[in-house]
C-alpha cells in the first residue's frame, strides 16, 4: 500500500498534557508527525489542532483510531479524504537584499502576493501565506538571492463548504 | 472539608473496600484520614510495586475496580511496572500518588516526580489534581474511566496542599465527559452479516480473549458454541472464558498453545473472535495465520479491530451484548441444532484426528518431579476451584497447559506485559477479594524472589495464600531458547545462589514445604492444601524440562516443535 500524506482535523479538550498525549501516541507507536498547529477555537474549552502526517491506509486507520480513544479527544476528522479543503501555511522568510539584488525581492514578493514586515539595510523579512506548495515554490526562487532564515507555522486546514445548495 | 477528606469521601462514595499502598511524605494527610476510617481496609505492602499488582489481582479476580495509594518520587515510580502489567491486560484500577505542592512542582524538590508525564504511555488516562476543589469531580471520573469502555489503570496525582486545602464537597452522582463515549451496543448489520458467515462456513473456530472475561460473555459464549456446535480455543487472558474441561474446548492457541488448536486455526474458514486483540504470541508469524479464514472481530475497543490481522466483520462493542445479539439473530432465525452439527461433521472429524495425533503430553517416569506432573495434581486436589495465580515463563506456560480452568476470573496472569514477580502480590490481591477460596501461586525460582518481599504482606493479613515454586534452579524459559536457538549457550540462566525457600518461610512465620522426588509431591500439595497460612511449597523439578508444543518466535503457528 502507498503512503500517502493526510490533513487531520482535531478537536481535544483545552487541559495541559493533552497536546502531550497526543505527540507521545505518535512517538511512542512509531507514527511520524509532518506538522502540528494548535490553538484554542471559539469554545475556550477546546483546542483545534491540525496535524499532517502520511501513511498507507492501514496506518492512517490505527493513527485516528489511537487519537479517537484518547479520552481528551473529542473529534478527529481526516480532511484529506472529506473531499475538497483549503489549506494554509505562513512563512516568515529573511532574505538577503542588497543594492543589486533589492528591487528583484521587491518583484517577487509582487508577483507571490507576499507582504514585507521588516527591512534593514542588507535585508527583507516577508511574510507569505498560502498552500505549502506555494511557500515551496517562493523559497526555491528566493534560494538564489540569499536566503538567512526560514520559519514556518506549519499547515491548517478547514473542509470547503458546498457551492451548490 | 479538606481535601484529603474529600479523597477518602470519594472512594467511600465508589465503593472501595479495601486498598493497597504504602505511607509517605506526601500522603501523610490520606494516611491520617484512612486512620479514622475503618470501613476502608488498608493494606501495608512492603514495596509499591507489590501494591498495583495486589490491587491488578483484586480486581481481576472480583471484577471491581483495584485501589492503591503511594507516596510521591520513587513511591510512585514504583508502581510503574504494576500500572503497565493492568494497561496491557485492560484492568480496571485507579493509582492515588502523593505529590510535592503546587508551587514547587517542576521545581526539582524532595521526591518529585512527573509521574503523569512518565505514566501517559500506560496508563487509560492520568490527571494532575489543581485545586481542591476538583478532587471530587476527579476523581469521580478517574473511576469511571477505569471501568467503563475497554478497562484500564487510572492515575491521579494528587499534590500535597490540594490535600491539605480546604472546599466545598460536591459529589456528581452522573458523571459525562464529553469526549468519551465507549460504543456498548453493536451494529445490527454486523450482527448479521457474522450470521452470515456462521451459516455459510464449514470451519469455524471461535477464539477467546480477555475481553470476553472482562464484560462477563462466557455463559454467551458457551451457549454460542453448544448451540451451533463450534470449537473453541482460547488465548493465555482468555482461559476461563469457556470451560476448558468442555468436550469443544480446543484449549490455548498460540506460541504455546495445543497442536490442534493452532491446527484447527490454520485450516479453519471462519475465525469469531471474542476480545482477542490477536497478540503476535497468538498470531505468530502473522501472513501465514489463518489464511483461509474470514474474521468476524467483536472488540469494545474499535484500535484493537484490524490492527495485527485484516478483519472482514468488526464488531465494535461489549461482548456480552455482542453475542446476546448474535443469540437473537441466530434463534430468530431458528435453524434446527441437527443442521448446524451436519454442517461442521467434517471439520470435527478432522480436529479429532488433530487432537489424537498430538494430545498435550509428558511422561512423569524415574525420579525427576516433571512440573505437569505438579499442575496436573494440584488441579486434581483443588477439583479446578481455586484461583491461580502465576508468574512469568514456564511455569505460567505449563499451568495454562494443564491446569484446566472451567470458570471465568480464576487464571490470574500477566498476559500482556509478561511480568515476572506479578503473581505472588496478585495473589494476595486476590485473597483479599476473595476470602473463602483457595488461592495458589505457581511460581518459578526466579520470579519469585522479585517481590518475596510481599511474605510480609501475606503474613500481617493472615492470608493463607500457596505459592508452589517449580524450582529448576534456572530461568526456565530463557534457558529453554538457549537450548534451541542459542546452541545451549546458558548465558545468565543458572542460579548460582538460590535461598533455602523452606527456611525463608519459615523466617517470614510461614509454613515451608518441600518435595524433591515425586511420590513426594501428592503429601506435600495436600498438607499445603490444608494449611491455614501462607505457604510455601519448594518443589525441585527437572532441571531441563521444556515447554511443549512451541512455535519459535517469528514462524508461523502450524511450525510447532512438538516435543
Amino acid at each position: 500500500m502507498s503512503e500517502k500524506k493526510h490533513t487531520l482535523s482535531v478537536l481535544v479538550e483545552n487541559t495541559p498534557g493533552a497536546l502531550a498525549r497526543i505527540a507521545g501516541l505518535f512517538s511512542g507507536r512509531g507514527f511520524n508527525i509532518d506538522s502540528l498547529c494548535v490553538a484554542e477555537t471559539l469554545d475556550p474549552t477546546l483546542s483545534h489542532l491540525t496535524l499532517v502526517t502520511r501513511g498507507d491506509d492501514l496506518i492512517i486507520e490505527q493513527i485516528i483510531k489511537q487519537l479517537r480513544r484518547l479520552i481528551d479527544v473529542y473529534r478527529v476528522v481526516d480532511v484529506t479524504e472529506e473531499g475538497e479543503f483549503v489549506e494554509r501555511e505562513m512563512a516568515l522568510i529573511k532574505v538577503r537584499a542588497e543594492k543589486e539584488t533589492r528591487a528583484e525581492v521587491l518583484r517577487m514578493c509582487d508577483i507571490f502576493r507576499c507582504k514585507v514586515v521588516d527591512v534593514s539595510p542588507r535585508t527583507y523579512t516577508i511574510e507569505v501565506t498560502g498552500p505549502q506548495s506555494k511557500l515551496q515554490a517562493v523559497i526555491e526562487l528566493l534560494k538564489p538571492l540569499g536566503i538567512k532564515e526560514i520559519v514556518r507555522t506549519g499547515v491548517i486546514a478547514m473542509k470547503r463548504e458546498k457551492k451548490a445548495p | 472539608m479538606t481535601g484529603a477528606q474529600m479523597i477518602v469521601e470519594a472512594l467511600k462514595r465508589e465503593g472501595v473496600e479495601v486498598i493497597f499502598g504504602y505511607p509517605g511524605g506526601a500522603v501523610i494527610d490520606i494516611y491520617d484520614e484512612l486512620y479514622r476510617t475503618p470501613e476502608i481496609k488498608h493494606v501495608l505492602v512492603r514495596h509499591e510495586q507489590g501494591a498495583a499488582h495486589a490491587a491488578d489481582g483484586y480486581a481481576r479476580s472480583t471484577g471491581k475496580v483495584g485501589v492503591c495509594l503511594v507516596t510521591s518520587g520513587p513511591g510512585a515510580t514504583n508502581t510503574v511496572t504494576g500500572i503497565a502489567t493492568a494497561y496491557m491486560d485492560s484492568i480496571p484500577m485507579v493509582i492515588l500518588t502523593g505529590q510535592v505542592p503546587t508551587k514547587l512542582i517542576g521545581n526539582d524538590a524532595f521526591q518529585e516526580v512527573d509521574i503523569t508525564g512518565i505514566t501517559r504511555p500506560c496508563t487509560k488516562h492520568n490527571f494532575l489534581v489543581k485545586r481542591t476543589e476538583d478532587l471530587p469531580r476527579i476523581l469521580k471520573a478517574a473511576f469511571h474511566i477505569a471501568r467503563t469502555g475497554r478497562p484500564g489503570p487510572v492515575l491521579v496525582d494528587l499534590p500535597k496542599d490540594v490535600q491539605q486545602g480546604k472546599a466545598e464537597f460536591y459529589w456528581p452522582e452522573e458523571i459525562r465527559l464529553r469526549s468519551y463515549n465507549p460504543v456498548y451496543d453493536p451494529h445490527p448489520r454486523q450482527v448479521e452479516k457474522a450470521y452470515r458467515l456462521l451459516e455459510s462456513c464449514t470451519r469455524p473456530v471461535v477464539l477467546v480473549g480477555g475481553g470476553a472475561i472482562a464484560s462477563g460473555a462466557h455463559e454467551e459464549i458457551r451457549e454460542l458454541a453448544e448451540r451451533l456446535h463450534l470449537p473453541v480455543t482460547m488465548t493465555l487472558m482468555g482461559l476461563g472464558g469457556f470451560p476448558g474441561t468442555h468436550p469443544q474446548s480446543l484449549g490455548m492457541l498460540g506460541m504455546h498453545g495445543t497442536y490442534y488448536a493452532n491446527m484447527a486455526v490454520a485450516n479453519s474458514d471462519l475465525i469469531l473472535a471474542v476480545g482477542a486483540r490477536f497478540d503476535d504470541r497468538v498470531t505468530g508469524k502473522v501472513d501465514a495465520f489463518a489464511p483461509m479464514a474470514k474474521i468476524i472481530h467483536i472488540d469494545i475497543d474499535p484500535t484493537s479491530i484490524q490492527k495485527n490481522v485484516r478483519v472482514d466483520v468488526p464488531i465494535v462493542g461489549d461482548c456480552k451484548r455482542a453475542l446476546e445479539k448474535l443469540l437473537s439473530v441466530i434463534k430468530e432465525v431458528g435453524r434446527p441444532e441437527k443442521i448446524w452439527r451436519e454442517q461442521f461433521k467434517d471439520w470435527w472429524e478432522q480436529i479429532e484426528i488433530w487432537k489424537k495425533r498430538y494430545p498435550l503430553t509428558y511422561k512423569q517416569e524415574g525420579d525427576y518431579i516433571k512440573p505437569q506432573f505438579v499442575i496436573e495434581k494440584l488441579y486434581e486436589l483443588t477439583r479446578g476451584e481455586a484461583i491461580v495465580t502465576t508468574e512469568v515463563g514456564q511455569n505460567q506456560m505449563w499451568t495454562a497447559q494443564y491446569y484446566k480452568f472451567d470458570k471465568p476470573r480464576t487464571l490470574i496472569t500477566s498476559g500482556g506485559l509478561g511480568t515476572m514477580g506479578f503473581g505472588f502480590p496478585a495473589a494476595i490481591g486476590a485473597q483479599m477479594g476473595n476470602p473463602d477460596k483457595t488461592v495458589i501461586d505457581i511460581a518459578g525460582d526466579g520470579s519469585i524472589q522479585m517481590n518475596i518481599q510481599e511474605m510480609a504482606t501475606a503474613m500481617e493479613q493472615g492470608l493463607p495464600v500457596k505459592v508452589i515454586i517449580l524450582n529448576n534452579g534456572y530461568l526456565g524459559m530463557v534457558r529453554q531458547w538457549q537450548e534451541l536457538f542459542y546452541e545451549r549457550r546458558y548465558s545468565a540462566v543458572k542460579f548460582q545462589v538460590l535461598p533455602d525457600f523452606v527456611k525463608l518461610a519459615e523466617a517470614y512465620g510461614a509454613l515451608g514445604l518441600r518435595a524433591t522426588r515425586p511420590e513426594e509431591v501428592e503429601p506435600v500439595l495436600r498438607e499445603a492444601l490444608a494449611s491455614d497460612r501462607l505457604t510455601l511449597v519448594d518443589i525441585h523439578i527437572a532441571p531441563e524440562e521444556g515447554v511443549f508444543p512451541m512455535v519459535p518466535a517469528g514462524r508461523a503457528t502450524t511450525e510447532m516443535i512438538l516435543v
